[in-house]
């Protein structure tokens, strides 16, 4: 898959180079895809300069955790090669530290003991071990809790040792892995703003930070690089130069121009990225891939759908997601599903950043639980092939029985195994829901229910 | 009984937040206790080297008077603690060696599955003769082979279970491991070994159960024409029941009920209490465990010194060490590495060769062994198989019938729950074999006699797996679901049938996978009894066995071996694996 990179950051040659990826390849084997392997990264080339706050962005099956881990030196990359100050990395990388999304403390150390673990392998002796740890805590505002057990803390706290466990080795490149999105928002806030702080005002010795993230107004305003991921394969579809300083944090017209623009890329998987910039129109989306392809179904249950729908009638049929976004209280990660289901059901259009009612969403959202049921049961044969397709099965099958094994065999033509049983059941939930068929999951069958209602042809 | 959670009452809890506060404070007489404590052990390890060095005394005679009886007690706790030293320093290599590579555990996983079920007297002719032979003058071979054979009652669920916690250690922390490049043995004692400590010292509970069980099959063995009888408590009650006197039976159960419940308080509790911080849930809401025992510890200044100026410099200079002979090892050129690489992968080819090798001679010796075995023998194994299986299968079903009805009474009444663990706890740490002879004047007599008998000690030593999980199953019930079912009129049978019964399934099925492999292994104990200068037998795979192995008839003692281990595990494999699954997919409460 050949696409071009859009890219408005700057030229940084004048700036060394940290850590790079070079032409980085991932896939995992497996015999049931057609083509032997899944693709997760495909030629992911990018570089990490000194003094560069970069952001990762992307849907989830993007494989912008397993680039982070493969830059770690976590995971090998299948192809392509990972470079650390031009040179070809091998085995864990020594330059870098990791800040965990779970943040990964042990819970038999002490908040010192956890910290000091970051120089255990180092062989410091053990007094300018205990002081560069007992340093580190007071930096990150721990003070008073070195004797305290992580059980013991809030989730702000246990990110604070882990943020101070990766600080006391003093990496030169540190990686945030969804640092923010186990806790609570405002001491996600709380954080995010210190780390910033001790970022900007050079307090550590760290030359590159990189953060994963889902969040993105979160990484708006914290990076000076954005990188916009696509999925299915992993790669990387926009390098957009973040906002100066003084703009990141105010939340102002330019900041919340960027995050649109960031939204409308994600919500146009397919389209060019360079048509979706403020200023161009976005053209009407692109032809489908291929008829008889299963599109691939966002994972949400149908109350949530049902929730997004209504609400969306509630505030005039038309807002833009990012504030939608706001006002659900929700991230990317889990707006982008939604408003792609209901754009997958012909409820919504989907269009330069804002999402649009349609007659049928309209009408979705105003009628009662049993007229609800009708109209999501004409939407979904009409638009999901997988369940017209398990439905045209079921009418074909001796006694209306058909095993999930045949359904799963077709699905995993297009996804990986663990993706095609994710498939499964959000189509078995949407056609429960629609009564298109039943399903007993003991023995994995298909089938019509005697009394069920004649299908919509 | 991994899964058993005794509720800490309130009490506990006020004294442990006592010892938060009084840990300051340290103690004389901690530091007395302590320093006794050590005296005692050094005297105790001291006497017993004495009695190993003696010159080969097969048969000592066993004195049945009371006096003797504080000897003999520590002499079994010895042997049972260097057994235990063993079967934990086997289940962290073995269950580590597992983890290194996927093709060592496919291979390693499912021999540790066969030597589990195979029972411990097929282990006793080949191990006793090959260490009386190694040390032909003194006492050392034959303390050796019991020690041995007490290991294979305590080290395979030790191993499966520090196995488990390897492969379930959650992927960030191992990555935090890995980006702060501790080395192996850092990453052994700072992730694995915490990791595990739990469930370690929950098993280590069972193995010693274990081994108290088959302690009296280890102290005392014939083999043909040789007998050998080594100085402790398990010997002393079987000497006691042959010879009838029923005083010196009480008084030597009462012995080793007194040291149980001793090793109880003394060791196990403490270590629980200890072992609390590793838990891995990062709530603070449970309820923390307390022992009077560690917290005197703690507060022993003699031990704060020891930590301070031994323990802490000793482990320090561990890592120190490992830092540098496995971190700090100067970066190699590629060109050694792939030489360092082919060394490695030659190494490992030899030793696959040479293991096969072996497996190879083995199934070839096995199966020349094997042949002697005349068609009457074979059919005679068959037969004895069915008997066995007929009575484990009925011992369970009993344990099930009286321990389900008890378990969710006592699980679903905390106020009978406090009253009833405790006790329910003591008895079933009581282990069956010493309560086998008193079993056995009783029921002798009886028509039917040592079928009952044999079936009555299966139900004895495995009916507490199976009381205590349905108890903890019925415990873990969430109370809006019996709400619930109260709300809407759910009584009697439906009831059971769709609330209680559907909860409590897991939980029974572990504690019935338990309790069918302690009754096999029983088996070989209850089916073939010597007593009073007699001995008693029925038809049974565990009587085949122990007979084999009191005559050295090798080939017979394989065939019977191998039928039960065969039959074990395919009953594992058909029944219980499916069962089990079945518990974890539908009736799992979330």
């Amino acid at each position: 898959m050949t696409q071009m990179t859009y890219t408005n950051a700057l030229p940084g040659a004048q700036r060394d180079v940290v850590l790079a990826a070079r032409n980085v390849s991932k896939f995992y084997e497996d015999a049931g895809n057609a083509e032997g392997r899944i693709l997760v990264l495909d030629d992911i080339t990018l570089e990490l300069r000194a003094g560069e706050f970069v952001a990762l962005l992307g849907p989830s099956g993007s494989g912008k955790s397993t680039l982070l881990r493969i830059l770690a030196g976590l995971i090998a990359p299948s192809s392509g090669q990972v470079t650390l100050h031009e040179q070809p990395l091998q085995g864990v990388n020594p330059a870098v530290a990791i800040v965990f999304q779970t943040f990964a403390l042990y819970p038999w150390l002490t908040v010192l003991e956890n910290v000091e673990f970051g120089l255990l392998a180092k062989g410091v002796p053990a007094p300018t071990r205990h002081a560069r740890a007992v340093r580190t805590i007071d930096l990150v505002g721990l003070d008073g809790f070195e004797s305290a057990y992580p059980r013991e803390l809030s989730g702000g706290m246990k990110q604070r040792v882990g943020l101070a466990r990766a600080l006391v080795v003093e990496p030169e490149a540190l990686f945030l892995d969804e640092p923010f999105s186990a806790l609570d928002v405002l001491v996600a806030e709380n954080l995010r703003h210190e780390i910033g702080d001790l970022w900007r005002e050079r307090k550590l010795s760290t030359r590159a930070m990189l953060m994963v993230t889902h969040n993105i107004d979160e990484a708006v305003s914290m990076a000076d690089r954005l990188i916009v991921f696509g999925a299915n394969p992993g790669r990387i579809r926009a390098d957009l130069r973040g906002l100066p300083l003084a703009q990141r944090r105010d939340k102002g017209g330019a900041h919340a121009e960027l995050v649109d623009t960031i939204y409308r890329i994600m919500t146009n998987p397919q389209e060019d990225v360079a048509a979706l910039l403020p200023g161009v129109s976005a053209r009407a989306p692109g032809p489908a891939t291929s008829q008889d392809a299963y599109q691939s179904l966002p994972h949400v249950n149908i109350g949530e759908l049902t929730g997004f729908v209504e609400r969306l009638r509630e505030l005039g049929d038309r807002e833009d997601l990012y504030e939608l976004a706001r006002d659900l209280q929700l991230d990317a990660d889990d707006l982008l599903p939604l408003a792609e289901a209901a754009n997958l059901l012909g409820f919504a259009d989907i269009e330069a950043g804002d999402v649009t009612l349609t007659a049928t969403g309209r009408r979705f959202g105003e009628a009662d639980i049993l007229s609800k049921k009708e109209i999501f049961r004409q939407q979904a044969t009409g638009g999901v092939r997988l369940l017209r397709d398990i439905e045209r099965r079921l009418r074909a099958a001796p006694e209306h029985r058909v095993a999930e094994d045949d359904v799963i065999a077709s699905l995993e033509r297009a996804f990986s195994p663990p993706e095609s049983r994710r498939q499964l059941d959000t189509a078995i939930d949407w056609g429960r829901y629609a009564e298109l068929f039943a399903y007993d999951d003991d023995a994995g069958v298909f089938f019509i229910e005697e009394d069920a209602p004649a299908v919509a042809e | 009984m991994s899964q058993i959670h005794t509720p800490v009452t309130l009490a506990d809890r006020g004294e442990a937040q006592a010892a938060v506060r009084a840990r300051p404070a340290y103690a004389w007489w901690a530091d007395a206790l302590a320093m006794a404590a050590f005296v005692a052990a050094a005297a105790g390890i001291v006497i017993a080297a004495s009695h190993w060095t003696a010159p080969l005394t097969p048969a000592t005679s066993i004195s049945l008077s009371p006096s003797a009886l504080p000897l003999y007690a520590g002499l079994s706790t010895l042997r049972m603690a260097l057994a235990y030293l063993l079967a934990l320093l086997f289940s962290l290599v073995y269950a580590r060696l597992a983890t290194v590579s996927r093709r060592a555990e496919r291979a390693m996983i499912p021999v540790l599955d066969i030597l589990q079920s195979i029972p411990i007297l097929s282990f006793l002719p080949g191990v006793v003769l090959a260490l009386v032979a190694l040390f032909p003058h003194s006492n050392i071979g034959v303390e050796l082979a019991a020690i041995l054979l007490i290991f294979t009652s305590q080290a395979w669920n030790m191993t499966f279970s520090f196995h488990q916690s390897l492969v379930t250690i959650p992927r960030e922390l191992q990555e935090a491991a890995a980006i702060y490049r501790l080395n192996p043995w850092q990453r052994f004692t700072r992730l694995e070994l915490p990791f595990g400590m739990l469930p370690l010292i929950w098993n280590s509970m069972m193995s010693w159960a274990g081994g108290w069980f088959f302690l009296m099959a280890a102290e005392q063995f014939t083999l043909g024409p040789r007998s050998f009888q080594l100085p402790g408590l398990g010997s002393y009650l079987q000497t006691a029941a042959n010879a009838g006197n029923g005083g010196a039976l009480a008084l030597g159960l009462f012995t080793l009920i007194a040291v149980i419940i001793l090793l109880d308080q003394l060791l196990w509790r403490p270590l629980l209490a200890w072992a609390d911080h590793f838990k891995v849930e990062q709530t603070g809401a449970a309820q923390p465990r307390s022992s009077a025992v560690l917290r005197t510890l703690r507060r022993s200044r003699a031990l704060a010194w020891l930590t301070e100026r031994v323990f802490d410099p000793v482990g320090e200079w561990l890592d120190h060490q490992s830092v540098r002979a496995l971190t700090l090892r100067p970066a190699q050129p590629q060109s050694h590495a792939v030489e360092r690489l082919t060394a490695r992968r030659l190494a490992l080819g030899v030793a696959g060769l040479a293991l096969l090798a072996l497996i190879g001679w083995g199934v070839v010796a096995g199966g020349a062994l094997l042949a002697q075995v005349s068609p009457q023998d074979w059919a005679s194994v068959v037969i004895a198989t069915l008997a066995t299986l007929a009575r484990t299968t009925l011992a369970l079903l009993i344990a099930v019938a009286w321990t389900v009805p008890v378990g969710v009474a006592i699980g679903l009444n905390p106020r009978l729950a406090r009253a009833a663990q405790p006790l329910a706890q003591l008895a079933a740490s009581i282990p069956a074999t010493a309560l086998f002879p008193v079993l056995l004047l009783v029921l002798i007599g009886l028509p039917g006699g040592l079928n009952i008998a044999a079936i009555a000690l299966m139900l004895l030593g495995t009916q507490w797996y199976v009381l205590f999980n349905v108890i903890a199953g019925a415990m873990a019930i969430p109370s809006d679901l019996l709400e619930a079912a109260q709300i809407y009129h759910l009584s009697g049978w439906n009831r059971w049938r769709r609330l209680i019964l559907p909860a409590i399934f897991p939980s029974l099925v572990t504690g019935m996978i338990t309790a069918t492999g302690g009754a096999w292994n029983a088996s070989i104990i209850a089916e073939y009894v010597s007593f009073d200068n007699q001995t008693f037998s029925t038809v049974g795979l565990g009587a085949v066995i122990a007979q084999a192995a009191y005559h050295n008839e090798f080939a017979l003692l394989l065939a019977a071996t191998l039928a039960m281990a065969l039959t074990v595990v395919a009953i594992n494999r058909l029944v219980w694996r499916r069962l089990y699954r079945l518990a974890e997919q539908r009736f799992r409460l979330e």
